[in-house]
């Protein structure tokens, strides 16, 4: 036995089995006892408890939502809501974060320090105390009756109203899709190599494509507008309420003004070290070459920084991502609060928690699926190397 | 021939201001606009918080709130919830004294002579046995108060100690397990430090602050707050495994072979030379991880902890204050912002230090 012992190969098998099995019995020994106890409460486990309605309602969704909905339903809204929170705070964030990281990078020393300032402010306050000050700031905005009016907007404590398109939910989609396509249009003509034309000179076809794009999404506003009915609707005062408009509630306006912020604040930084990571050759090469300072910009310097600093960008939208969680501090319905509730009202909590863990899992890996897409397809291709 | 070196003439004030920010016209607008905008907030912020703010609590609530700049007198009057949270009042001098230990606890870490492992580990415990006694007494005379009257700044730093207390060993530990040669314990616990690090903090606090008594017996339950920080831990040491890791991977794998070839022993070789060498290794990047989990003990508040941005929610949330909310917050983000930025200025040192040692 004890010459067993001293054989490398059994204690290494040994240690290893030990290790895992300890976890595992672990693991096994509170999912055990959680089941008994949840017995005891009279709450049997399995997965039927998705199909049954909830009984309680959610404070947003982009889906319709009701009391008798079933828990799936529920959680997928919460999905859709963290990931709509997440792709706006992340998009607005990333507004920020450019701005503030240029500023940092640019050669004037007040801009510099405005942008040191910004971040070293934003950045060491937490997130969840900027969620609570935004939102205690928003629901102390004056009542709807006494609510400040700015180009058809409507500020109140109730949220923020905007005008919206009186058109139907699908054209108003599709008309956000062309627009998109009419930014991005122009931006992949100049840079693939798909056209005979020179890369200089695509203006014209740029514009045109960008004028088409913009044309559709005219056309499919007008098309789907909803019959006698003015073209945008207002909002307005009707009673003690405000009737018309889009509603943007104060809990969303609050998590997204403050992970904009505070993740502007930690993307500056990004952004300032891609912008250092690239040599002063560099642009000093593409100078001497006769490039105009913006082509300089353009075609040397902003593609080499965000070569460096995509795959840290990569991990700080992962980040942001699960910042969205920080909704259950004021009430806003992302998938962990749905996961909360549910947990709450259905006692179904195993169950619950899996999902949750799933759920995230599933959000990180897909980020970083795309990250790693766009990742590869920018990265130092092999022979660029070979000086 | 003698050469004549003519020095070019020294700048004067006005044409270094002009060089500097008036170079050309885009510089001089941006250095206008930086000005304008730096004036129009630095002048709003003076004007709200010093030349037209209230700074006593003789007038009461009614005369701050028609000030028009700040109503600091709501600090007068609350600080002591703030602070303290709901912790018995004629004892704060106790929770005072406790966030003066660990404060003292935390500047001595960061001296350098200090930075042996037996040091380090005397100071810290000493540290949070001393806060420890002085929170929760029953000895020495020192009257009894349970964690559930913790509250406050005490109760965040309470948080943060002990979080790293714990977090960091087990990093150690998670990071070494990690890098093992049996390939299924450092599969499992690649397992275990990336489930952890792909799931939201807020969480792991929330399951085990709500979750985890069900899957406990009941002897194992324990205080609410000792299993938030068990699990605010496991965060910490998930993300501080990977840093000690990257650190592991900085030494050169000659030294440890070279140890081997001394004959010495597998606890030897961690000790003596892969530990001392990773750690300067991962230094900056651990200060940076204690910066970040410093911010994250605010999130206790979500499992319905009195830590400070809680007892400053109550500070105004109720009775006659409601209005003044941006003065506490602004109070909570000063002393937040003392803390992590003097951290993150420590961090910065650090790293300027070690990398003139390593030219």
């Amino acid at each position: 036995m004890v010459s067993l012992l001293r054989n490398q190969k059994v204690r290494n098998a040994l240690l290893q089995v030990l290790y895992v099995g300890a976890l595992a019995a672990l693991v096994l020994a509170g999912v055990v006892i959680a089941r008994r106890n949840l017995a005891e409460q009279g709450i049997t486990s399995g997965f039927d408890f998705l199909y049954k309605s909830t009984g309680w309602d959610v404070n947003f969704s982009l889906l319709p939502a009701t009391a008798n909905d079933p828990y799936w339903w529920f959680f997928l809204i919460g999905i859709i809501n963290t990931l709509f929170l997440g792709t706006v705070g992340l998009m607005l964030a990333t507004l920020v974060g450019t701005i503030v990281g240029l500023a940092r990078t640019s050669s004037n020393e007040l801009a510099r320090l405005l942008g040191r300032t910004y971040v070293d402010i934003f950045r060491n306050i937490p997130l969840i105390l900027q969620v609570f000050f935004w939102y205690a700031v928003i629901t102390h905005l004056p009542t709807p009756r006494a609510a400040h009016e700015a180009w058809g907007m409507m500020l109140t404590s109730r949220g923020l109203y905007v005008p919206i398109p009186n058109v139907g939910a699908i054209a108003f989609a599709a008309a956000i899709l062309a627009v998109i396509a009419a930014i991005a249009l122009p931006v992949w003509l100049g840079r693939t190599s798909r056209l005979s034309q020179p890369f200089g000179e695509r203006l014209g076809i740029q514009l045109a494509a960008a004028a088409t794009a913009l044309a559709t999404a005219a056309v499919i506003l007008a098309l789907g507008r909803l019959p006698d009915l003015p073209l945008l609707d207002f909002p307005a005062l009707q009673g003690l309420n405000l009737k018309g408009g889009l509603r943007i509630p104060p809990e969303f306006s609050a998590l997204a003004i403050a992970i904009a912020i505070y993740g502007g604040s930690y993307i500056a930084e990004i952004v300032r070290g891609g912008f250092k990571s690239v040599g002063k050759g560099q642009m000093e090469a593409a100078l001497s070459l006769g490039l105009s300072p913006w082509r300089v910009f353009t075609l040397v310097r902003l593609p080499l920084a965000l070569r460096a600093m995509l795959p840290i960008l990569a991990n700080q939208y992962v980040w942001l991502m699960k910042a969205t969680t920080m909704g259950i501090a004021v009430g806003f319905t992302d998938f962990f609060m749905i996961v909360a509730l549910t947990i709450n009202h259905s006692g179904q909590t195993l169950e619950t928690i899996g999902i949750l863990m799933a759920g995230f899992l599933a959000i990180n890996l897909s980020l970083a699926a795309i990250f790693n897409r766009i990742n590869k397809a920018i990265a130092l291709k092999g022979n660029q190397l070979r000086a | 021939m003698e050469m004549v070196v003519v020095a070019p003439p020294a700048p004067g004030k006005v044409e270094d201001l002009k060089r500097r920010f008036f170079a050309t016209p885009l510089q001089a607008l941006l250095s206008l606009m930086s000005l304008a905008i730096m004036a129009f907030v630095v002048w709003k912020l003076l004007d709200w918080a010093v030349f037209s703010a209230v700074f006593t609590t003789s007038g009461g609530p009614e005369a701050c709130q028609a000030a028009a700049g700040a109503c600091w007198s709501v600090i007068a009057a609350r600080w002591r919830i703030i602070l303290f949270g709901l912790y018995p009042f004629e004892e704060q001098w106790r929770s005072a004294l406790a966030c003066v230990a660990v404060v003292v606890m935390t500047v001595l870490s960061c001296i350098p002579a200090f930075w042996t492992g037996r040091r380090i580990a005397l100071v810290w415990g000493a540290g949070t046995a001393l806060y420890y006694v002085l929170m929760k007494g029953g000895v020495l005379g020192l009257s009894y108060v349970g964690e559930e009257a913790w509250g406050g700044l005490a109760l965040t730093l309470f948080i943060f100690v002990t979080t790293c207390l714990i977090g960091f060993p087990l990093a150690v530990c998670l990071a070494l397990l990690r890098r093992s040669e049996l390939p299924w314990i450092s599969r499992t616990t690649a397992l275990i430090i990336d489930g952890v690090r792909s799931l939201p903090l807020i969480s792991i606090l929330f399951t085990f602050a709500i979750v985890l008594p069900f899957a406990l017996p009941q002897w194992l339950v324990g205080d609410k707050l000792y299993r938030v920080i068990l699990g605010s831990a496991l965060f910490f040491s998930a993300y501080q495994a990977e840093i000690v890791r990257g650190g592991m991977q900085g030494v050169p794998a000659g030294q440890e072979e070279a140890a081997m070839a001394l004959g010495m022993s597998y606890w030897q070789r961690i000790s003596r030379i892969l530990l001392p060498q990773a750690m300067r290794n991962a230094l900056p990047a651990t200060i940076n991880q204690f910066v970040i989990s410093f911010k994250e003990t605010s999130l206790v508040v979500i499992v319905g902890f009195f830590e400070i941005l809680a007892s400053g929610n109550a500070a105004y949330g109720t009775g006659e204050w409601r209005f003044a909310y941006v003065e506490v917050y602004a109070f909570i983000a000063f002393i937040y912002f003392i803390f992590v930025f003097s951290l993150s200025r420590y961090g910065a040192f650090l790293e300027r230090r070690m990398s003139v040692g390593e030219r």
